[in-house]
């Protein structure tokens, strides 16, 4: 079955393998410079024009491995030299434009930026187009396509533009860490920094137990991954590893949706604070509604603040699906609770690191959380668990009226209409993943199949409600 | 005294919340309060004899059934 969606994922995962393996071994800093010789061994290439320009990449991608650019704030960095220098010209119209009678892009262009030539050829005056895409949309022949840089297209907050190399370059005052160009850069040549070094150390000085208890918060977007084996395989592997034990983090979102929706019926309206890139984006966009945002730490930071409040000598891995959560832990709020994030990708590189084949591993069990929690990993999850938590407590004479937006696009628009008071809403579910966590750029794969997923495991919960979930933490 | 109900995984799904619920209310019916801190933890790292329970530090394997009976030996005794 497949592991990962894409062989710029597998490329990926083979450097941070390589990297972890040295590091158990403690030949990493002997080794490090091997590292590009051992993923593209011989004299033919088999990614690049050279296996000269094949290893100068690798290079830059064993340094993100092993935490980047450390001069850089934010957590996703470009490979200068893996960019491609895709072409940046926009709308275009190519060779399939028939010189057809009708002229629909002619028409439907508000800016007169249509001509034709003498066999009816259609050309675009870029001095006059404004990208919109309506011609495009139009023509009877698909004739007119946009070149735009997948990482640019997959970028809506528009925080990537070309620099003078021509090479993508990321605008840290506008860029949220959510890892949309990660996944779509076809090239790879955008990537996060990784974090598993900072992991096998934590996990190697904990000496089983003896140093400190290593507690392993995983993302219920988990239902989705490792599909390849079953969940409690998963959980074993990690035991395994060398955790102490495995939480969900969704205990920690039933706590977040209890006190969010208590917070909701005081003050009438709010947003999420559980997606860090959203919570990033106001901040960077909406100084304005900043106050509106919950104050509630998200369900990571809650369950793990609960952790380390209770337990003497706990340190904390949280595992999840999430570029933007490597960024979260940097804040000062939240520093003092999680240790270090590791994705699901670089979980699979750290179960082979070890050769763990976990498919052959006894079951172990995951259940702290009620339904309500676990389904916070797909979009219109927790405005459920808001209605919920509502419910419970006896607030229902509060009318919830809540917009589940689905990606960062989605919650520019909402956002946009409460600045402008238009909004007939009083809870905005902000998720800048398109599905919500299901759809991080951490995920080893993505798919229709995941929020069924998620939902099968949310009903799989030993308690149904929050409250009973919570309970045992008073 | 000290009284920690394990409330990982394994022994939640033994029944840990029945077993914290019990204590919380035996514990308030006796007016014991103030002379037992009940707290939670996960994982004791005895999965396979949970409910897993400490009273300072001495452990106890506790069902949602025997709860009752463990609070009158092992906690009410110990304090009244």
């Amino acid at each position: 079955m497949r592991k990962f969606d894409t062989k710029v994922q597998h490329l990926k995962y083979k450097v941070l393998r390589e990297v972890a393996r040295q590091a158990w071994s403690d030949t990493l800093l002997k080794n490090v410079l091997e590292i590009p010789k051992i993923i593209v061994p011989g004299n033919t290439p088999t990614m690049r024009c050279c296996v000269y320009k094949e290893r100068a990449i690798l290079e830059e991608r064993v340094k993100l491995a092993m935490g980047g650019d450390s001069g850089n704030p934010n957590v996703i960095e470009v490979i200068e030299i893996a960019c491609d220098e895709c072409p940046v010209g926009g709308y275009e119209v190519t060779n399939a434009c028939r010189g057809c009678l009708a002229h629909r892009c002619e028409d439907v262009c508000k800016r007169g930026a249509i001509t034709f030539d003498s066999n009816h050829v259609a050309h675009i005056d870029k001095t006059k187009c404004v990208e919109c895409g309506a011609c495009a949309k139009v023509c009877p022949y698909t004739a007119i396509v946009s070149r735009k840089r997948p990482c640019q297209n997959a970028c809506k907050i528009k925080a990537i533009s070309m620099n003078e190399n021509k090479a993508a370059a990321i605008d840290n005052d506008k860029c949220i860490s959510c890892g949309a160009c990660v996944y779509q850069c076809p090239f790879g040549a955008i990537m996060d920094k990784s974090f598993i070094l900072d992991v096998i150390e934590l996990l190697k000085k904990s000496l089983a137990d003896k140093n400190y208890k290593l507690y392993a918060i995983v993302a219920p977007s988990i239902s989705s991954q490792f599909t390849y084996a079953k969940l409690g395989q998963v959980i074993t592997g990690l035991k395994k590893l060398g955790f102490h034990t495995v939480i969900e983090a969704a205990l920690g979102a039933d706590m977040v949706a209890q006190a969010e929706s208590k917070e909701l019926a005081e003050k009438k309206f709010l947003t999420s604070s559980c997606c860090p890139a959203f919570v990033s984006y106001i901040e960077k966009n909406f100084p304005d509604l900043v106050p509106f945002v919950s104050h509630n730490l998200s369900p990571m930071a809650t369950i793990a603040k609960y952790i380390k409040d209770t337990t003497e000598n706990a340190k904390i891995v949280f595992i999840g699906p999430c570029t933007a959560k490597k960024a979260e832990v940097q804040r000062d709020r939240v520093k003092p609770y999680v240790d270090a994030v590791l994705t699901f990708e670089e979980l699979q590189a750290l179960f082979d690191s070890r050769d763990m084949d976990i498919t052959t591993l006894e079951e172990g069990v995951l259940d702290n959380a009620s339904y309500f929690g676990r389904i916070f990993a797909r979009c219109g999850g927790l405005a459920d668990a808001v209605a919920e938590g509502l419910k419970e407590q006896g607030l229902d004479d509060f009318e919830l009226k809540a917009v589940s937006c689905d990606g960062i696009e989605q919650c520019r628009v909402a956002l946009l209409k409460k600045s402008k008071n238009l909004l007939d809403a009083n809870f905005i579910e902000g998720m800048a993943c398109i599905g919500g966590c299901i759809g991080g750029a951490g995920c080893l794969t993505h798919g229709e199949k995941n929020k069924l997923d998620v939902d099968k495991y949310g009903r799989e919960a030993l308690e149904k409600t929050i409250a009973d979930a919570v309970s045992v933490l008073k | 005294m000290k009284v920690t109900v394990c409330i990982g995984s394994s022994c939640h799904i033994k029944g840990s919340r029945q077993v914290v619920e019990q204590l919380q209310s035996l514990i308030s019916e006796n007016n014991l309060t103030d002379k037992v801190e009940l707290g939670g933890t996960f994982c004791m790292g005895r999965c396979q004899e949970g409910v897993c329970v400490t009273v300072d530090d001495n452990f106890h394997s506790v069902t949602p059934e025997g709860t009752k009976d463990f609070f009158e030996k092992e906690i009410k005794s110990a304090v009244m």
